[in-house]
């Protein structure tokens, strides 16, 4: 009997193993910049290309920066819970309209209602770059230092929401 | 080890083949071309995870591919333009992952394995050799040869 204990309990590991590995998201990749300042970016508005911003000028406060397009099926989905968001609460919505046509982005969002304070227009993709964006939509969320706490990739739910972003931003709003 | 390299030799062949229309449209310079795929096959794309920069005809790869060439072009190395990749999409974008803590079982786990394997089954061959060299009981001996005498007799 006690010889068959060895491979049993390797076996029973080995599925252990599996199933953790089996149960991951493999296109969620954990980002390197989590903990590192948010890279600077200086980019038009989309709703006024004469009006720059600048990631200085959010120092200070917590904000959530979401990168969506109007070529994004998933940005689709989430979008009426970050309208939401915006209406109830007092969140920093930022948006990054990433790899898109202006007159798109814009139209995009009379059709699907604007949530965001401002969207910044980053048409040739290099800031999506700089933040290591592979899979729209992802949504950052960058504490008053301007150091990124948190990065979803792929689309907000209801329970993300609730369990992780507004915890996290609530705690971060808490701290000097 | 020898697949391995035909396997290789064949993609890069694929990959070439499949690069040479680009270069015509995207460099006039082939010699800067053929770097810029060289550092695109260390990177994967992270929106089809099993494909190279080089391969992939994600727009992000394109776009990568598009900073590779302008990296070079500025003159950076490509230790250079590889780090600055893992700065963006982490060690997960690199076809071949540093050696470092976090991946330690990454690279040594297959040895590991292949060592217990090797341990496991010497073991089992020890054992066996054991039981076959055990000296056998009387009557066992008896009836042993009283078998062969039966399947030695001629005419048997």
């Amino acid at each position: 009997m006690k010889r068959y204990l060895l491979p049993l309990v390797i076996f029973i590991v080995l599925v252990g193993f599996l199933a953790v590995g089996l149960n991951r998201d493999p296109r969620v990749v954990p980002s390197p910049l989590i903990g590192k300042p948010a890279p600077a970016f200086d980019l038009p508005r989309i709703d006024d290309p004469a009006l720059r911003m600048k990631t200085q000028d959010l120092r200070g406060q917590v904000w959530m920066l979401n990168v969506w397009a109007s070529w994004c099926v998933a940005c689709r989905q989430e979008h009426p819970l970050l309208v939401d968001l915006a209406k109830t609460s007092k969140v920093k919505l930022y948006g990054l309209n990433y790899k898109d046509k202006r007159d798109d982005g814009l139209a995009w969002l009379q059709r699907h209602g604007n949530p965001y304070i401002a969207s910044l227009s980053d048409t040739d993709g290099l800031v999506g770059i700089d933040y290591g964006v592979y899979g729209v939509p992802e949504t950052f969320i960058i504490d008053k230092q301007g150091v990124i706490r948190h990065k979803q990739i792929g689309p907000i739910t209801a329970e993300s929401l609730s369990t992780t972003l507004l915890p996290l931003m609530a705690q971060l709003e808490a701290t000097p | 080890m020898i697949a391995r390299l035909i396997a290789s030799m064949l993609f890069s062949l694929l990959a070439l083949t499949a690069h040479a229309k680009e270069a015509s449209t995207l460099s006039a310079d082939p010699a800067l071309e053929a770097r810029v795929m060289k550092v695109a096959e260390e990177l994967r794309c992270l929106v089809c995870q099993n494909e190279t920069i080089a391969a992939s005809h994600a727009d992000l790869a394109v776009d990568l591919r598009q900073q590779i060439r302008i990296k070079l072009r500025e003159g950076q190395s490509e230790r250079q333009i590889l780090d600055f990749m893992v700065e963006r999409y982490g060690d997960f974008v690199l076809y071949r992952p540093p050696l470092k803590a976090t991946t330690v079982l990454l690279w040594a786990g297959p040895f590991a394995l292949l060592l217990g394997a090797a341990f496991a089954l010497t073991r089992a061959i020890r054992s066996r050799k054991r039981v076959a060299s055990a000296p056998l009981s009387t009557p066992d001996l008896q009836r042993a040869r009283q078998l062969l005498d039966d399947k030695g007799s001629p005419g048997a």
